[in-house]
């Protein structure tokens, strides 16, 4: 068979690929912050000293982290129109699961990041008088998130990745625009090619530059 | 959401089996596609682990570039670049059934990560080991084979349990390609009995523990390749 690239043109990446991209990059991006913000309160649960805290803290990133995410984007797009009551959009349902699921990957980086810092910095900030909270906020979460910046990065490469799976439920990303557009020219076999390159592009650079970062914070430690 | 309805099990597909029996064959499916990928990434990951530690530069190009190149591209996209574009280029391909492709797709995804984790088990040995190896006249893949290797492969049974614990999950992504695996079966399953949660909690049921049982059977291989003396053995 003879691969023709003659029908990419600007048109058809405007009307059919853009679209997805920025839902890619949106989903990527909501998910990143609030994977995050969640993922770090879990962190501060799990590491806490009541056993209350530790036990959902921990249910919560066992159980997400042993189903495929294939799954949990299945379960939350049956579950989430039974808890709201009405039906929810295959887009805004890729959104809640992917940060909920991203939350539990997430905090396992910042757990690892909590403990990489040394004991003696809290007790100093009790020391001086600080709070539980102003100990975390002022003193802990800023080194371990600086020391455990190029994880997270790659951990939101692997996001990046892994948003191609709402094709589960229909949403419309980065490889669905591709996939409709390979429809509607009769030329499957071109676009799924292009599309392969268009993530290999993306993540390759993005995965260059985070050791590019890594390199340059090793120096400042 | 109303009252719980197991029977759901036992309904007929409409081709003479119930949703159990297809749930199992299901199941099955999950299981075969697992075990053969991970075998096509432990080979593939092996050599291109391998290569990126040999002092040949060539060689470490390419097994930088198979790393970087199946690393870098979704999961799922590589599924159809496997079954969309490679039977559509190279003919002779064209009746190779689809499930084989999947196992080819997952494997080669696969073998990228147990690349890197090969090669750090490699790199994380004294330099002295191979300088030792090479000093007493062994050649460097005699070197490889009785020096570096038996000892890298039991330093990194670890990373390449939760890597096998991995593949379990990603047979999940088959479904886009119809394998008759368990999500496929929930999905098709739940639609056509609208018993979603009953069915998912089934099948999620089985994914926990078929990981539990790789998880079971690595520790199992664990305690018995131990080297006495080393940290980790008892």
């Amino acid at each position: 068979m003879n691969l023709d690239f003659g029908f990419f043109n600007w048109n058809l990446v405007q009307s059919f690929v853009l679209k997805g991209l920025l839902f890619s990059v949106e989903l990527t991006i909501i998910a990143m912050l609030g994977g995050i913000a969640i993922g770090t309160i879990v962190a501060l649960m799990r590491l806490s000293a009541k056993p209350w805290l530790v036990w959902p803290a921990a249910a919560y990133v066992n159980v997400l982290r042993s189903i495929p995410l294939v799954m949990v984007i299945l379960w939350f797009f049956l579950l989430i129109p039974l808890l709201l009551g009405r039906p929810l959009g295959a887009e805004a349902s890729a959104i809640v699961t992917f940060t909920v699921f991203e939350a539990a990957y997430y905090s396992e980086i910042m757990r690892a990041g909590i403990q990489s810092v040394p004991k003696g910095q809290v007790s100093a900030g009790y020391a001086v008088g600080m709070t539980y909270s102003q100990c975390m906020r002022l003193i802990v979460l800023p080194q371990a998130f600086r020391n455990m910046l190029p994880v997270l990065l790659t951990q939101t490469i692997i996001l990046f990745q892994d948003t191609s799976l709402v094709y589960a439920i229909g949403a419309y990303d980065l490889l669905k625009g591709f996939e409709v557009a390979g429809k509607n020219f009769n030329r499957p076999v071109e676009t799924y090619l292009v599309a392969a390159i268009v993530y290999f592009v993306i993540c390759f650079s993005l995965s260059m530059s985070v050791r590019r970062l890594q390199k340059k914070i090793a120096i400042i430690r | 959401m109303g009252k719980w309805d197991w029977q759901v099990f036992l309904r007929d597909t409409g081709g003479g089996e119930t949703y159990l029996h297809w749930m199992m064959s299901a199941w099955g499916w999950t299981i075969s596609v697992a075990v053969l990928s991970l075998i096509v990434a432990l080979v593939f990951g092996s050599v291109m682990g391998i290569l990126r530690t040999t002092p040949n530069r060539f060689l470490v190009f390419i097994g930088n570039a198979w790393t970087e190149l199946f690393r870098n591209i979704p999961l799922l996209v590589q599924i159809f670049l496997w079954y969309h574009v490679i039977p559509a280029i190279f003919l002779s391909l064209r009746n190779v059934p689809s499930f084989v492709l999947v196992v080819f797709a997952l494997g080669f995804f696969t073998s990228a990560r147990i690349a890197e984790q090969v090669r750090a088990g490699i790199q994380s040995l004294p330099r002295g080991q191979s300088y030792a190896g090479l000093a007493t006249g062994l050649t460097l893949v005699q070197t490889y084979r009785y020096v570096l290797l038996p000892v890298a492969y039991r330093i990194i049974i670890p990373p390449l349990t939760s890597e096998s614990m991995n593949i379990i999950k990603n047979t999940s992504v088959a479904f886009a390609v119809s394998i008759a695996e368990l999500t496929m079966f929930a999905m098709q399953a739940q639609e056509e009995t609208s018993r979603g949660i009953e069915i998912y909690l089934a099948v999620t049921g089985l994914y926990f523990i078929s990981a539990f049982a790789v998880n079971r059977i690595a520790a199992l291989i664990e305690r018995r390749v131990q080297i006495p003396g080393m940290l980790g053995a008892k």
